[in-house]
């Protein structure tokens, strides 16, 4: 495949379609500046400021937008809580669907045919893949992206954590306790 | 379209294998795929249903035995060549042997703020919602042979409106060059039993984003 890209990026080139430096950029973006630390950062936040976490539930958008820190987001973002009652789990059965904005591109595994097929019918056998096992009354709530909603998941925070900063909290936050599919880390978890 | 690509609820894909410490891409070729695709859409050469429904209409062979950033690249060379943007002499010659077509814009590093962040699906609403937060409603049983983002799995079966998003481009007309057909968005709750019958685990609920025209009162 190298060598067919090769020739398809110099043809788009050299027809004037594409400007290889802006490529670069675009993959430097992704590589370094957006990734799932975005998304911890807003967890976090949230975790500690409970008028954000109001804000967020309610308006995903404008609340993360209003953050300044993380890159701009586009609409139609939504958040949803985990609680001791409820699990979520986020999921695009027809393609890849994935808030880039803050969590960047999306695991092979969230694309791959497994996931897709397999978490909106069996999710607590999905979740067991990924070696997460959830009480069998919590209720599962799975979110399938079929338009360009983007949904988010705000993990519940780990006990032991009262008064941690917002920068600590952050780094127990993983990618997956956002998608749904994992929990954040244990303060023990961290190594200091 | 009904193709492999609509994955939910099908069987025998076998376990989800997490990797870890997974790179963001795994060759630089794939990286090359992921910014060519998104400057050409940015360039104006397809919006982002065009590109969905180009990789829905690769052969589910294909579908099914190519890697992610493959498919965006069959994809993207099926629809260069569908907009005469690229022939097949050149993709053989792996150089232009014409000039390009205009389009209407260039992404140059100056503007790549443009694919950085996703732009709005909303459009002002050209009439009413048909449907309220707690109506119940059916996905109807429709099956059309172009590209939708109404999942198989839901077809037939009533769910309750859970949250209005407003009007959005209507993916099916826009994959089709339509124009955007602004439709109203809702996430519609299933309940597991209700999509998979009898034994289904009765504490998990499966939302899809339901655009009104695949939706009637149930």
């Amino acid at each position: 495949m190298q060598a067919r890209v090769r020739a398809l990026e110099t043809i788009l080139t050299e027809k004037g379609y594409v400007d290889p430096a802006a490529l670069d950029l675009i993959i430097d973006a992704y590589e370094t500046k957006i990734g799932p630390r975005n998304g911890a950062r807003v967890v976090a936040k949230a975790w500690t400021d409970p008028e954000f976490k109001k804000r967020l539930l309610a308006n995903a958008t404008e609340a993360v937008g209003s953050l300044g820190y993380v890159s701009r987001v586009g609409d139609h973002l939504v958040a949803v809580e985990n609680t001791p009652r409820r699990h979520n789990m986020v999921v695009c059965t027809l393609c890849s669907c994935y808030p880039w904005e803050v969590l960047g591109l999306p695991p092979v595994w969230y694309k791959s045919a497994p996931y897709r097929s397999r978490a909106v019918k069996d999710p607590r056998g999905v979740l067991a893949d990924f070696g997460v096992t959830l009480p069998p009354e919590t209720e599962i709530r799975v979110w399938d992206s079929t338009a360009e909603t983007r949904y988010i998941v705000l993990p519940m925070r780990p006990a032991g954590t009262e008064g941690w900063s917002e920068e600590r909290l952050a780094a127990l936050v993983t990618r997956d306790s956002m998608i749904g599919t994992g929990f954040p880390k244990q303060p023990g978890d961290l190594i200091s | 379209m009904n193709g492999v690509h609509d994955m939910g609820g099908m069987d025998g894909f076998g376990r989800v294998e997490p990797e870890p410490n997974e790179p963001t891409f795994h060759a630089e070729w794939e990286a090359r795929v992921m910014a060519l695709m998104r400057a050409m859409g940015a360039a104006g050469a397809w919006n982002i249903d065009m590109s969905r429904a180009s990789r829905e209409n690769l052969r589910p062979d294909v579908y099914l035995s190519s890697s992610y950033y493959r498919k965006w690249e069959l994809g993207m060379e099926d629809m260069l060549i569908e907009r005469g943007l690229v022939t097949r002499e050149e993709l053989a010659a792996g150089r232009a042997l014409v000039p390009g077509k205009p389009l209407p814009r260039k992404l140059t590093p100056e503007t790549i703020d443009r694919v950085l962040t996703r732009g709005s699906f909303s459009r002002p609403a050209p009439r009413p919602a048909r449907f309220a937060i707690g109506d119940r409603v059916r996905a109807k049983n429709i099956h059309p042979p172009t590209h939708t983002r109404l999942p198989r799995y839901v077809r037939g079966h009533a769910g309750i409106v859970e949250l209005i998003h407003g009007c959005h481009v209507f993916p099916d007309s826009a994959a089709l060059g339509q124009g955007d057909n602004p439709q109203w968005l809702y996430t519609v709750r299933f309940d597991a039993a209700d999509l998979w019958g009898e034994g289904a685990d009765p504490t998990v609920k499966i939302s899809i984003d339901a655009f009104e025209p695949y939706l009637e009162p149930a």
